[in-house]
This record gives structure tokens, C-alpha cells and sequence, in this order.
């Protein structure tokens, strides 16, 4: 279970919020509303009042970099650290299988991220993000500017996920995508995360 | 070693080719004319006050005297390197980054500089003075642009990095790569005069001593020994630059604190 317990940044918070194993929370707002201040609170990699708890362990009592390999956020905007698309991935990945999931063709390890659109950098930077040790997802628009098919694709890899068990909190302009994946709905307004009626 | 001294009449003869230079700026309309008399007369006041102080402070020797102009050397550079930052720490750390890694490698290498010549009295003005000075130079360089090319890096890479910490990396592997690269930009100059000495240049310090009357074989040594000084300066300046800079604009819940920057 993941559990918020009154976080709170400038004018974002306190926010408190209970996640079971294996749900989909969408949050929508408008843009500058904070969402994305959220998630990073949720990750820490802001510093917030309040804190969060996974099964009952506080994010504050353990190092950060062990939270955030179980809580891990995925920005809108990916950050690329390496010349080659492989190095951002563990050694030993599979990328026959892996980088078709989401329609990418698998010689694409060997590229310089350089020669990536948009659209792949951001189903790429999504599944670099996937580790065996994730417990919650923090996704900050994963689908944004995607063609139908890869949204489609993208949306059966976060399933997959959350058949395993993995939260997943889902910041999404698109209703119809809450609607498709989240079991329930937010939004967050006047810093204040409100749940949405179905 | 006696030296030939130099005359005023000398000094005259070159300035002569400084005012030439000057009307030829004028007569071309090249607009520089004012800024090299202005620089050229600083440049003359500023030695020759410099020459008179230290004439004094030999003469009197005191201990106290010889550290209070280290002390005040170590406090111009380190104004020096918080002003060529383009984005520095706020508040005390802007200054205090800088001069406490300036400090420390001056203060580490002078010791051993100190040790390894023996001067008589160790505190020599004539041997500490010029010593420090010259070390300062070099170790506000490497300070000054290791610590920029950092904070300018942290800056413009902030997204790469918070994507690595986003995933788990601690701030050590997340920063090593512009720390890196800003310790390797600081030793760009010191390692581009070890490598040209000689060659493409005779260091100053070295034809001084030459134009002084050191026999050339002595003067050498003297620049051998002055330039592995300093190129040890400036690496635990750059060394300790970025390594408390490092520290600084992350904290120890491995964040990213772009926020520890003054606005600007």
C-alpha cells in the first residue's frame, strides 16, 4: 500500500492519498496547477513538507536513491546522460523483445539518442524507467504527442505493470486515457487533490 | 646573481612605443587608445606602489606583516573567482566556495614549497611573498573555471541530471560527469603552459630571471620546480572547487538544489 500523508510544497499541498498494489490513479488539472511539483514531491526530489510511505516504510527514513528506485518518476521531458540509447539501459538488456513493445525497432539500442524523435525519446525514457524493483510509477504525461498506436502500445506496457502490482500515478490531459487505465480519478486544483466522481 | 638595474630612462623609451601604439589607435580610429594609456599607467603605479610596499615589508620582516599581505592576496583572488562566476552560490557561498578551495591549495602547496626550500627565516617575505603570488594566479584560474564551467553545467543539464537521480543514481554518479569535465577545463591552462614551456614561450618568470643575470641552467630549474607547484595548486583547487560544489547544489536527500543559486 502507498500512502501520502500531507505533502505539501509552496502552493501545492498537504496532499494525502492511499494507492492500493496494482491501481491506477489519473490526476488532471490545468497546466501550471502544480502536477508536476507533486510527483517530484512524491519522489523527493523536491524538498517538501509532509511524507510518503511505502507499506508502512516513510520515504524520509530510508536514502533517497533506494525510495526512488521504488517510487520512480518519469518526467514529461526526458534527460538523456550518454551519446548511445543503450547506456541508459542495465547491461544485459534484451532489446529484441523489449523496444518493439512500444514499436521501436530493436537497432535502435545502437542509435545516438541524438537520431530519436520526441515520440521515441519518450516511450524510451518510459521504458528505461521499468525496473524489476518498482513498486509505484509516477508518470507525468507518458502519452503526450504519441499517435494512436503507440498509445495504444505504451498503455499495454503500463497494464503489465500494474498486473505485477505496480501503483501507478498517472498525470494525463486526455480523459479518454484516465478513463481507459486509472480506477480512480483526481484533480488537482488551488494546490488541492480532489477525487473526480466517475 | 647581480642584477643589471634598470633606469627610468628605460622605462621611458618603452612607454614611447605604448604612445605610439596609442596614436596609431587614434589616427585609424580603432577606439582602443584610451583604455590602453588608462591600463598602461595603472599597470605603472599599481608595480611600482607594489615594488615600494614590499621594498618596506623586506626590510621590516615581521612575520605578521608577511601574513597579513598574504591574507589580503588570498582575499582579492578569491573576489577575483567569485566574480568571473556566471552563476554562483547564493548568499556566503558564492564567495566562500571559491576562496576556501582557493585557500586550501594555496596554503597545502606553499607548505611544501616552503619545506622543500628552506628559506631563511621561513616566513622570508622575498621568498613567501612572490611565491604565494604567483601560485594565486594559477589557482584562481583553475578555481575560477572549473567551478563556472560546474555551476554553468549543473545549469544547463539540470533535466539529465534529475532524469539519473529520478532513477535511482546518488548524487556522486549523477554530478561525476560535469564535475569531471570542470576539473579537466580548470587544468586546461596550466597544462597548456607545462607543455609549451620552453618552446612556444619562455615562462616570465623565467626570462626575468634570465634578463636578471640567473645563469639560463639555474633559471630553469627554478621554472621546473615553479610550474609543478602550480599545476599541483591548481588541481586541489579545481579538486576542492567542485568537490564542495558538488556538495552544495545537491543535498543529502540526493535533490538537485538549483535553488542554492543566486537569480540571475
Amino acid at each position: 500500500m502507498f500512502e501520502l500523508r500531507a505533502l505539501r510544497r509552496l502552493t501545492v499541498g498537504p496532499v494525502d492519498l492511499v494507492a492500493g498494489r496494482g491501481s491506477c490513479l489519473s490526476i488532471m488539472g490545468r497546466s501550471g496547477s502544480g502536477k508536476s511539483l507533486l510527483l517530484r514531491m512524491i519522489a523527493d526530489l523536491d524538498p517538501h513538507e509532509g511524507d510518503a510511505f511505502l507499506d508502512g516504510a516513510a520515504c524520509a527514513q530510508m536514502p533517497a536513491p533506494v525510495w526512488r528506485r521504488m517510487v520512480t518518476y518519469v518526467p514529461a521531458e526526458s534527460g538523456w546522460w550518454d551519446e548511445r540509447v543503450d547506456a541508459h539501459f542495465p547491461d544485459g538488456t534484451d532489446f529484441t523483445t523489449l523496444l518493439p513493445s512500444v514499436g521501436i525497432a530493436p537497432e535502435a539500442a545502437g542509435w545516438p539518442v541524438d537520431r530519436l524523435s520526441t515520440g521515441e525519446r519518450q516511450r524510451l525514457a518510459l521504458l528505461r524507467a521499468l525496473r524489476p524493483a518498482n513498486r509505484v510509477l509516477l508518470l507525468d504525461e507518458p502519452t503526450s504527442g504519441l499517435d494512436p498506436a503507440s498509445v495504444q502500445m505504451a498503455e499495454e506496457v503500463l497494464r503489465q505493470q500494474l498486473d505485477r502490482g505496480v501503483a501507478i500515478l498517472m498525470v494525463t490531459h486526455d480523459p479518454q486515457q484516465a478513463a481507459r487505465m486509472a480506477s480512480r480519478h483526481f484533480e488537482l486544483r488551488d494546490g488541492m487533490l480532489k477525487e473526480r466522481p466517475v | 646573481m647581480s642584477a643589471p638595474l634598470l633606469g627610468f630612462w628605460e622605462l621611458a623609451a618603452a612607454a614611447v612605443l605604448v604612445v605610439i601604439n596609442a596614436a596609431l589607435s587614434l589616427l585609424l580610429s580603432l577606439g582602443f587608445e584610451r583604455a590602453l594609456i588608462i591600463a598602461a599607467v595603472r599597470a605603472a603605479v599599481q608595480l611600482l606602489l607594489v615594488g615600494l610596499v614590499l621594498r618596506t615589508v623586506f626590510e621590516l620582516g615581521s612575520p605578521l606583516l608577511v601574513g597579513g599581505i598574504v591574507l589580503f592576496m588570498l582575499v582579492t583572488a578569491s573576489y577575483e573567482i567569485a566574480s568571473r562566476q556566471e552563476r554562483r552560490f547564493a548568499g556566503f557561498w558564492g564567495f566562500g566556495v571559491g576562496a576556501g578551495a582557493a585557500t586550501v591549495a594555496t596554503l597545502i602547496v606553499a607548505t611544501f614549497a616552503l619545506i622543500s626550500l628552506q628559506p631563511d627565516p621561513w616566513f622570508s617575505p622575498a621568498t613567501v611573498i612572490p611565491l604565494v603570488g604567483i601560485m594565486l594566479g594559477t589557482v584562481m584560474n583553475g578555481v575560477s573555471i572549473s567551478l563556472n564551467a560546474f555551476n554553468t553545467g549543473v545549469v544547463r543539464e539540470h533535466a539529465v541530471i534529475d532524469a539519473r537521480l529520478a532513477l535511482g543514481a546518488d548524487r556522486d554518479i549523477a554530478l561525476k560527469p560535469l564535475q569531471r569535465s570542470a576539473i579537466r577545463a580548470g587544468m586546461i591552462p596550466i597544462i597548456n603552459s607545462m607543455s609549451a614551456a620552453g618552446i612556444v614561450t619562455l615562462p616570465g618568470m623565467m626570462t626575468g630571471q634570465i634578463l636578471a643575470g640567473m645563469p639560463p641552467f639555474e633559471a630553469a630549474k627554478y621554472q621546473i620546480l615553479i610550474l609543478f607547484l602550480l599545476s599541483a595548486a591548481a588541481g586541489f583547487g579545481a579538486l576542492a572547487a567542485t568537490y564542495v560544489a558538488v556538495r552544495r547544489i545537491s543535498d543529502d536527500r540526493d535533490r538537485l538544489r538549483l535553488d542554492r543559486l543566486a537569480q540571475g
